[in-house]
């Protein structure tokens, strides 16, 4: 056994964060407020997210962090070393294996099954907060549906782009009733909220905990004449040829030169495991 | 014929200064009445009051909803009662900040009243919000513009068609051509009347400046220190005031 309690936080604390994730699952898309801790790093870094994984954790768990995607950036990798020492879990970075996954920015291409569970790091759970700054109005917003205001910032964004600019932290509604922030997921991954298993996302900074139960119903706002479009980059993937996967674009010279690639790892690891090849991969052969 | 809005003995205080005591009134579809009074009088407390704004102490504020008929807005429902104020309701505020969002572009502050009911299609939206810009003498080019670039009179004009656009029967004014110069002010008035008139509207305007009311409203009602005063058609109350403080008032502006 080592020094930390399993999983960092004490038990009492556990136990509340956990009493709000059932009040959130309860309520779907409600925002549950918490007493959230201070936590061995920065807000913004994903205390909230961080809190509910301890919260979640058992010792028999698998651990996987992604950050936009990736396995291995600063954020996840730290993240994944932290329950390594506190809470002695396994960790992997393969989706299938995992059975808490704490991400950032991202939902795996591989669809989640019912035993396990999304864990979301978010920054600013309140979607209408830049467009109605006073926390007691917005609330009264939920609470009576007044959800018009969503609407005109999609408004603005046609009236000034010609189409809905809004890429990422794309608002949706849950269960026709409350009016989420998916977290700054790009909107090509809002569809896949629909899934099977259960989604828990935590706001440290904001102190808010909201959840998904599986199957619920997931809506993106749109306007009749300008339907939701879950866009992505029109390439596939340099290194492993996935089309129907969403891609970051890498700088590789100064030249300009670029090339598309996975931004999930694991999914593009795997797919070239597979023997799938991409273009830069190709021309490398030949 | 069933008034559009009843008022029955409402009363405001703060703490134990009094805000407004004790006013009634009758309006009728169609009917504009004005409330004058010096500063502190009680007419905002009184419009905020029958706007829901503001908690009335005691009192009924009866308006005849187009499903329900007579009903006392005062023991509404919040979301009902806020129903009303996107749909059947207008206001328009003193300070065209305080109604307008300033972040968002004047298309989408006249498109904000359809929006909250319902209306889920961009372009019509658009052509309706151009349609209303229009009525209000403002270019269609600058519907994509923020009110922060607009000049005061614009902004009033812009508050005006973004609380008129889903066809409200009544609009509550708090001072609406207040802090402007007189030239535009005239225009506004000119507008407002044409809008009265056109869409059949009521309203109660709530102003110290006479001029207005004896261009917009049928009807008078002259507060002092929370209480009503006096009341009447507006000329015959403006040409042979009764009351000592009336007389004070018509007798205060000036004569050009």
């Amino acid at each position: 056994m080592n020094d930390y309690n399993f999983a960092y936080l004490d038990e009492q604390t556990k136990r509340m964060i956990r009493r709000a994730i059932l009040k959130g699952l309860a309520i779907p898309g409600y925002q549950v407020p918490f007493a959230s801790r201070e936590m061995p790093m920065p807000y913004g870094w994903g205390t909230g997210g961080v809190q509910i994984s301890a919260a979640t954790l058992t010792p028999e768990d698998t651990f996987k962090v992604i950050d936009q995607g990736a396995d291995d950036t600063t954020n996840a990798v730290s993240i994944r070393q932290f329950f390594e020492k506190t809470a002695e879990v396994e960790t992997t970075t393969t989706t299938s294996e995992a059975t808490v996954i704490q991400t950032r920015h991202r939902i795996p291409e591989e669809p989640l099954t019912e035993d396990q569970i999304l864990v979301y790091q978010v920054p600013i759970p309140e979607p209408l907060r830049f467009l109605e700054p006073r926390e007691t109005e917005t609330r009264k917003m939920h609470a009576l549906e007044e959800y018009g205001l969503m609407h005109v910032k999609l408004y603005e964004d046609i009236s000034q782009h010609g189409h809905i600019a809004t890429s990422y932290a794309y608002p949706v509604r849950i269960e026709g009733r409350y009016v989420m922030d998916p977290s700054p997921i790009p909107k090509f991954d809002n569809p896949k909220m629909e899934m099977a298993a259960i989604q828990l996302f935590g706001a440290g900074r904001e102190q808010r905990i909201y959840a998904l139960p599986p199957y619920t119903s997931v809506v993106s706002l749109d306007f009749d004449d300008h339907p939701f479009d879950p866009s992505k980059a029109p390439h596939c993937c340099a290194l492993c040829g996935a089309e129907d996967s969403y891609l970051d674009e890498v700088i590789v010279d100064d030249e300009g030169g670029r090339m598309f690639v996975c931004s999930d790892t694991d999914y593009c690891e795997r797919r070239r495991a597979a023997g799938h090849r991409g273009a830069a991969l190709a021309e490398d052969a030949a | 014929m069933t008034p559009l809005l009843a008022v029955r003995n409402i009363s405001k205080s703060y703490g134990s200064i009094i805000g407004c005591a004790d006013v009634s009134f009758d309006l009728y579809p169609g009917e504009v009445m004005g409330v004058v009074g010096e500063s502190g009088s009680g007419k905002s407390t009184l419009l905020s009051c029958l706007a829901g704004h503001l908690e009335a102490d005691a009192g009924e504020v009866i308006f005849d909803t187009r499903v329900d008929g007579p009903k006392d807005t005062l023991k509404m429902s919040e979301p009902e009662r806020r129903m009303l104020g996107r749909t059947d309701w207008a206001f328009v505020h003193q300070s065209a900040r305080d109604g307008l969002r300033m972040g968002v572009s004047a298309g989408g502050n006249v498109g904000e009243r359809l929006m909250a009911v319902g209306a889920r299609h961009y372009g019509d939206i658009r052509a309706k919000a151009i349609d209303w810009l229009g009525r209000v003498e403002i270019s269609e080019t600058r519907v994509d513009d923020r009110p922060t670039t607009f000049s005061g009179g614009m902004q009033q004009r812009l508050q005006i068609a973004r609380n008129l656009v889903t066809g409200p029967r009544l609009v509550f004014m708090d001072e609406p051509t207040g802090g402007l110069d007189v030239s535009v002010q005239a225009r506004l008035l000119d507008l407002l009347r044409g809008l009265v008139r056109d869409m059949n509207l009521s309203a109660i305007i709530v102003t110290h400046d006479l001029a207005v009311v004896r261009l917009l409203a049928d009807r008078l009602m002259v507060m002092k220190d929370g209480h009503v005063v006096e009341t009447g058609l507006t000329d015959q109350v403006l040409d042979d005031p009764q009351h000592a403080y009336t007389q004070l008032l018509v007798s205060s502006v000036l004569q050009v």
